[in-house]
């Protein structure tokens, strides 16, 4: 963020009540004054920390946790947390906790990528047919009704069921079947984002900051991008973020109806599928991933809640 | 509400059941692997013979006629032939449904039961101590997965307590108020699983639409009138803050289905959505494309029905 220096902030604060009346407030940048909303929301704050926290420990944690994800051992199957194994084992004797940390990985990718994905066509939409009015723009806002008919879970099976076996071919059973879920999930939540962009439009072209430019000669690829779509940013932003938990959910289900990722990538949705016939002797196998899940999903949407404060200026605080 | 405006909404609903059913074609048609994959390789069957059973069920026309028999076979009740449970799928799905339709129905019920008191009271009362706590247990709510609830609740209540049985029985030895009981039993768990997860983001819902409505003039003039603050409420404020709540719930419908699929799956619930899943993993492709339709249609269904109750609430709809 330009100007978001604090020293400028420091040495703008003891001037203040001696000059300008009417502006009580010192002046912030966009991003600093984002974040001053930002953290009047304490459980968003608490919930970034949460993240972050999670985020360090599967980017770090197999450095640190150096026990293999795959070293079966039948002597300590099915045991509850110990400090040698502090997530306890699953029926293989292989340690939760590794599992999880590396699992976390792809859950987590999963998530963010599927939110680019839905991010990158839901502005593409939304910004065609902003700017062309008419056929196109009626057509356009006609299919993203007609997705958000689309029953998401039954199709993302049925495609999964379909596609799967072509996809392991050509990009093996991982990468396959990481592609096609992103490209799937991301291809069915990429409405909202279009509808929100498309609105933010449809009321900026007629601004004087935009006609200012057209009347420079900008070009509509320039309007959109260098001045439409900076100021349509906030709410796609937190769209993006909801997106990011509703795919981690997404993955999870599918991992835990058996038909996500491979039985030997411990997704956290894969583990609990695995868990879940075992919930009466070994209760902690399905609770650890199941609280993961569960908290990176509720961080990320108190998360997004509270970008939604920070990022719409026109809520005063 | 006029019949005009019924039979309007019908015809809106046509060309988003074509558009749904060309997608599923598409997907279908995209799919790599042809039904007669496995004629072609084998080789005791002569390459003509082959090529005459290509050509008679059509798979050499070009796509669009294809995708017209296929619709036409669809709207027949022509759904094929299921290879697991060696009968028709039109008759395998309307077995299942009922008890799809009974699990999600109750659980929307449950859900507005809940929602709608708690939704009106926290927004009767913003930012106080009970509108923070519903917000915040909202939130947990529609954080916690459908899966993660239904294994948690299995846990306490089957395992832990022995109170609840965690699988669905469709055979119950029993008659009269037994009968009822057992079923009741073993509703609760799915029932709740499906109902609080679908409640928790109505309770946001309703509560932003009531906070709408109640600063607006007219509710104002009631209180101004003397009219007791719950009846303000109730008769008032709840009626027009309902009409875009209704939406909502319509929209929420194909995440209702997912969260059903998942519900059906962990209690072994004998629903569509159960059959979806097990048809996958025996690749039953018939199955699994009819109960898709299935899914498809009923969000289609519940859009038309919250476009009914939505001219019903607010009748200026239905003369635009």
């Amino acid at each position: 963020m330009p100007g978001s220096t604090p020293a400028s902030l420091s040495a703008e604060l003891p001037t203040r009540p001696a000059t300008a009346a009417p502006a009580k407030t010192p002046r912030f940048s966009p991003g600093l004054e984002a974040w001053r909303r930002f953290r009047r929301h304490k459980l968003a704050v608490a919930s970034a920390v949460i993240l972050l926290v999670m985020i360090v420990a599967i980017a770090f944690g197999p450095l640190v946790w150096r026990v293999p994800i795959n070293e079966i051992d039948f002597t300590a199957k099915l045991e509850g947390p110990t400090l040698a194994h502090p997530f306890g084992t699953d029926d293989l004797g292989q340690d939760v906790l590794a599992r999880l940390l590396y699992g976390g990985r792809i859950s987590m990718a999963v998530g963010l990528c599927a939110m680019l994905v839905a991010a990158l066509v839901g502005v593409l939409v939304g910004a065609v047919a902003g700017m062309s009015r008419g056929t196109v723009d009626a057509i356009l806002m006609w299919l993203a009704d007609l997705f958000l008919s689309l029953p998401q879970l039954p199709l993302l099976l049925l495609v999964i069921y379909l596609f799967r076996d072509a996809l392991k071919a050509v990009f093996g059973p991982e990468g396959g079947i990481f592609i096609m879920i992103v490209i799937v999930i991301g291809g069915l939540r990429w409405m909202p984002v279009a509808r929100l962009v498309r609105a933010q439009i449809l009321s900026l072209r007629e601004k004087e900051f935009v006609e200012a430019a057209r009347a420079l000669g900008a070009s509509k690829m320039r309007q959109v991008v260098r001045h439409i779509l900076p100021n349509a940013l906030g709410p796609v932003i937190v769209a993006g973020t909801i997106d990011v938990a509703a795919a981690i959910i997404s993955e999870s289900t599918l991992s835990f109806l058996g038909l996500g990722f491979p039985p030997d990538v411990p997704t956290w949705g894969r583990v609990l599928f695995d868990a879940k016939d075992y919930l009466d002797i070994a209760p902690h196998w399905a609770m650890f991933p199941g609280a993961a899940i569960f908290l990176a999903v509720l961080s990320i949407n108190f998360i997004g809640d509270g970008l939604r404060d920070a990022l719409d200026p026109r809520r005063v605080l | 509400m006029s019949r005009q405006y019924l039979i309007r909404r019908l015809l809106i609903a046509i060309p988003s059941l074509l558009g749904i059913s060309v997608v599923l074609f598409c997907v279908l048609a995209l799919a790599p692997g042809d039904p007669f994959g496995e004629l072609v390789t084998n080789p005791a069957i002569p390459p003509e013979v082959a090529a005459a059973l290509r050509a008679k069920f059509g798979l050499d026309d070009p796509v669009w006629t294809r995708y017209v028999h296929w619709l036409m076979a669809m709207l027949q009740g022509d759904w094929g032939f299921s290879f697991v449970s060696r009968m028709n799928v039109d008759k395998l799905i309307l077995q299942r449904l009922p008890t799809t339709l009974v699990v999600i129905g109750a659980a929307q019920l449950l859900a507005i039961v809940v929602a709608l008191p708690v939704g009106v009271l926290a927004a009767t009362r913003p930012y106080s101590v009970f509108d923070q706590v519903a917000n915040t247990l909202a939130f947990i709510g529609f954080s916690l997965p459908t899966f993660f609830t239904g294994l948690l609740l299995i846990l306490v209540f089957s395992i832990k307590l022995d109170w609840l049985p965690f699988v669905f029985r469709d055979d119950i030895n029993a008659t009269g108020l037994q009968w009822l009981w057992e079923q009741v039993k073993q509703s609760i768990m799915p029932v709740t699983v499906l109902g609080l997860f679908q409640g928790a983001s109505l309770v946001r819902f309703v509560r932003s639409a009531v906070l709408d409505v109640v600063r607006l003039d007219y509710v104002t003039t009631a209180r101004s009138k003397g009219i007791g603050e719950g009846k303000v409420v109730v008769k008032h404020v709840v009626r027009t803050a309902l009409i875009p709540v209704v939406t909502l719930v319509a929209l929420q419908m194909p995440i209702v289905f997912g969260g059903a699929i998942v519900t059906e799956q962990i209690f072994r619930i004998p629903g569509i959505g159960s059959l979806l899943i097990s048809s996958i993993l025996a690749n039953d492709t018939p199955v699994v494309m009819g109960v898709t339709f299935v899914f498809a249609c009923l969000v289609v269904l519940f859009n038309l029905i919250a476009d009914v109750l939505y001219a019903w609430l607010d009748p200026r709809i239905a003369f635009r």
